[in-house]
């Protein structure tokens, strides 16, 4: 052994090293790299407003002349003694509820439909779509007009038919159920179809078998493509949530001024928050609101998840 | 101009996600030059809303003039889409036009802001305008607005309707007819709904409150801004006499509804109070009516309902240019322009003596002398109610008060009630 060859050997299994090294960074850290892309622009729009609007939150904060003396949580124990924020609350849990509910379940109905050998297929598909890609404040329009007190086109045929006019702008149930008929008439068809594309990805052996085994329609339905379906429905459930406590554009735009009713029978949280924030321009209880909005979500998508995980499990395991 | 809370369409706001708009408080004023360039090429915005009337023709006058300037209109669709545009705009620091429209009703909300705009007043347009209408431009003795148009309030009505009820139709016959009182307005109001036309006497509690808030001083605010709403008993006792009268004169269809519209082409109320610039609206929503008419009275003496200002940031990048052009817009010539184009009466006084006003007549209202009533309606103006910066909030309860009674809701009394509360929690 020479000196001269002795720090080529040694040199030589450094650099194999590094590679390897290299190459288990590779096979470790490109895949978070690969999807940083989406983190960051997360962090930028999503998590900084999030904190950002936390810390204005306990703030007083005028839109235009800005921050004010730092308050703590003020905003929040004055928010929370409004009855305006109960009444919002309410109004929006129950626009959920007659939202999401029937929306799921007509588009769990649909999507079985569609999944049958139909004749025209991707005309069918297709059409159940179309009423998502309208304008939501087009959808506004229409509906505004069909659901008129006075003259509108429901209340007159109703009329026709000698059944009292129903006060689509003044009774609270009347109003958020003429709101939850424009969000489900936008959102059910979407849900359908990808309830259907979670359809077909259930293998189609079980129904074979099962049908063998004796199994009618409704039970293959109940006991094969509920549970199958149980990741394509758990995230169904939670956008709806998501969506449906969030609801604006059609609350909104149900009357003349936008705020929710005279009795605010149908103003919703966010209604309620764009009131204080570009009505009143105080930013720091509407970022209180919005806060509180994340944090009921955060809560009922939870309570959604656990249900949801119940249910389909319950399904699959039923005799 | 027009109030318009009408059909908000245009004031969609992108979806919940509106919270991430993030404030970043006021970035640097451009204070640009003091006199106006008139070599460098530059372009003006001109932000408006509904119909100012200021045509291509009108706009092309001012580049004739000055040759280095064009200028572009930008129209919102709505007063409500303006006014959100402008208070984003105002929090971004940036976007707003070079002049930018505001109406007298969301004023009060701007005057806030007075160091965000540039003071307007000049030799030039000095004594221009009513006492009342450059009070309203005016915040702390800074003219950050130069009045554009005004409301002076008439009343509008139906003859074929008054002939069924068998009281006259002459305009000048009703006129007298009406002329007194509020109550006096709900009498007539009464002899009319006792004739069972099927008609309503007026549209709703909400707009007849509305034309009657403006005849106070200190109706809702002191002049040092303090909320007076809830202990004021001119406040109350207009309340309960409105919605007293509401339950037999009223066809309580709620003002901009899509029902209003309709019941206007249906004839389902008589009269209604009237700004140059419902003239408009009501050809709009009942083009197949021929019996509009306009007479020229008004409940308690004269009332001013709307017209709008025109503001220069200080944001922009050519107030100097602007705050010329803005002059120019607002004088007399210039407004009677846009009074032929859209109706919006001029507010400034000197155009009262022009031809082209005191002459004007209106085919739909069977060719009534507009100019010239709405003249007499402007002088009849005595009161110049102080709006402070609550008053849009104030005024949403009270309207939100009048509609739940008249939706059946409610009694006055817990109504009243329900106000009372609302107005405290804007505190």
């Amino acid at each position: 052994m020479t000196s001269s060859t002795l720090p080529l050997r040694e040199r030589t299994p450094r650099r194999i090293a590094f590679s390897q090294k290299l190459g288990r960074w590779d096979i470790k850290f490109s895949p978070y790299l690969y999807i940083s892309p989406f983190f960051l622009l997360f962090a930028l729009v999503g998590l900084f407003p999030l904190l950002y609007t936390g810390w204005v939150s306990l703030h007083r904060w005028d839109l235009i002349a800005g921050q004010g003396p730092m308050v703590w949580f003020d905003n929040f124990t004055w928010v929370l003694q409004q009855r305006q924020f109960w009444i919002a609350l309410r109004n929006t849990l129950s626009i959920f509820l007659l939202s999401a509910v029937p929306q799921i379940v007509f588009a769990l109905l649909i999507a079985a439909v569609l999944d049958t050998n139909l004749r025209g297929r991707t005309f069918w598909r297709m059409s159940v779509l179309l009423p998502y890609i309208v304008m939501p404040v087009a959808v506004a329009l229409i509906f505004s007009n069909m659901f008129g007190d006075r003259y509108g086109l429901v209340n007159t045929t109703l009329g026709h038919l000698g059944i009292p006019a129903i006060q689509w702008h003044s009774d609270p149930f009347a109003s958020q159920f003429a709101i939850a008929t424009m969000v489900n008439f936008r959102w059910t068809g979407y849900n359908a179809l990808i309830l259907l594309a979670g359809m077909q990805a259930i293998p189609r052996d079980l129904y074979e078998s099962a049908a063998i085994d004796g199994a009618g329609r409704v039970r293959r339905f109940f006991s094969i493509t509920i549970p199958q379906l149980r990741p394509t429905l758990i995230f169904v459930i939670i956008t709806a949530t998501i969506g449906g406590l969030q609801i604006f554009d059609e609350p909104r735009l149900f009357d003349q001024n936008g705020t929710g009713g005279a009795n605010q029978q149908w103003m919703t949280l966010t209604l309620y928050l764009y009131n204080l924030g570009w009505g009143q321009l105080d930013f720091g209880r509407a970022a209180a609101v919005a806060w509180l909005l994340f944090l009921i979500i955060v809560v009922i998508g939870l309570i959604n998840l656990a249900i949801t995980r119940r249910i389909s499990s319950n399904g699959g395991v039923q005799r | 101009m027009k109030l318009s809370r009408r059909s908000k369409i245009g004031a969609v706001i992108a979806g919940a996600s509106v919270f991430a708009v993030v404030i970043t408080g006021c970035s640097s004023s451009g204070t640009a030059s003091t006199t106006p360039d008139t070599k460098t090429k530059i372009t003006l915005t001109l932000a408006t809303f509904n119909n100012f009337g200021y045509s291509d023709a009108l706009l092309a006058q001012y580049h004739a003039l000055h040759p280095n300037i064009t200028v572009v209109q930008n129209k919102a669709a709505t007063s409500d889409a303006a006014q959100t545009n402008l208070f984003t705009k105002l929090a971004a620091g940036s976007g707003l036009g070079d002049v930018e429209a505001v109406d007298g009703d969301w004023m009060p909300k701007v005057k806030q802001y007075a160091s965000k705009f540039v003071d307007l007043a000049s030799a030039d347009n000095k004594g221009r305008y009513s006492s009342w209408k450059t009070a309203g431009g005016t915040a702390n003795g800074k003219e950050i607005g130069l009045g554009t148009d005004i409301g002076p309030e008439a009343i509008c009505y139906r003859s074929d309707l008054f002939a069924k009820a068998g009281l006259p139709t002459d305009p000048d016959k009703v006129a007298a007819l009406l002329q007194g009182d509020w109550q006096h307005y709900y009498d007539i109001g009464a002899q009319f709904a006792a004739k069972k036309t099927g008609a309503a006497w007026f549209d709703s509690a909400g707009a007849t409150f509305q034309g009657l808030a403006n005849q106070y001083q200190n109706f809702y605010e002191k002049n040092d801004g303090t909320v007076i709403a809830t202990t004021n008993p001119d406040v109350k006792a207009a309340f309960t006499s409105v919605l007293t009268a509401s339950a037999t004169e009223s066809s309580h269809l709620q003002e901009w509804t899509a029902d209003w519209a309709a019941g206007m082409a249906n004839g389902a109320f008589a009269t209604m109070l009237c700004p140059p610039w419902m003239l408009g609206v009501i050809q709009g929503d009942s083009p197949k009516v021929t019996d509009w008419k306009i007479a020229s009275v008004f409940p308690n003496g004269g009332g001013n309902w709307g017209g709008s200002y025109l503001l220069v940031p200080t944001q922009g990048k050519h107030t100097a240019e602007a705050k010329q052009f803005v002059d120019w817009l607002t004088a007399p010539a210039q407004q009677i322009a846009a009074f032929k184009v859209a109706g919006n009466f001029p507010s400034q006084v000197e155009a009262y003596t022009d031809p082209t006003l005191t002459g004007a007549t209106n085919t739909f209202f069977n060719n009534a002398p507009i100019g010239k009533i709405f003249i007499d309606r402007a002088n009849a103006v005595t009161v110049t109610p102080f709006k402070g910066v609550k008053y849009g909030a104030i005024m949403t309860a009270v309207q939100n008060g009048l509609t739940r009674v008249e939706q059946k809701q409610q009694t006055i009394d817990a109504s009243w009630a329900q106000v009372v509360t609302d107005i405290k929690a804007l505190g």
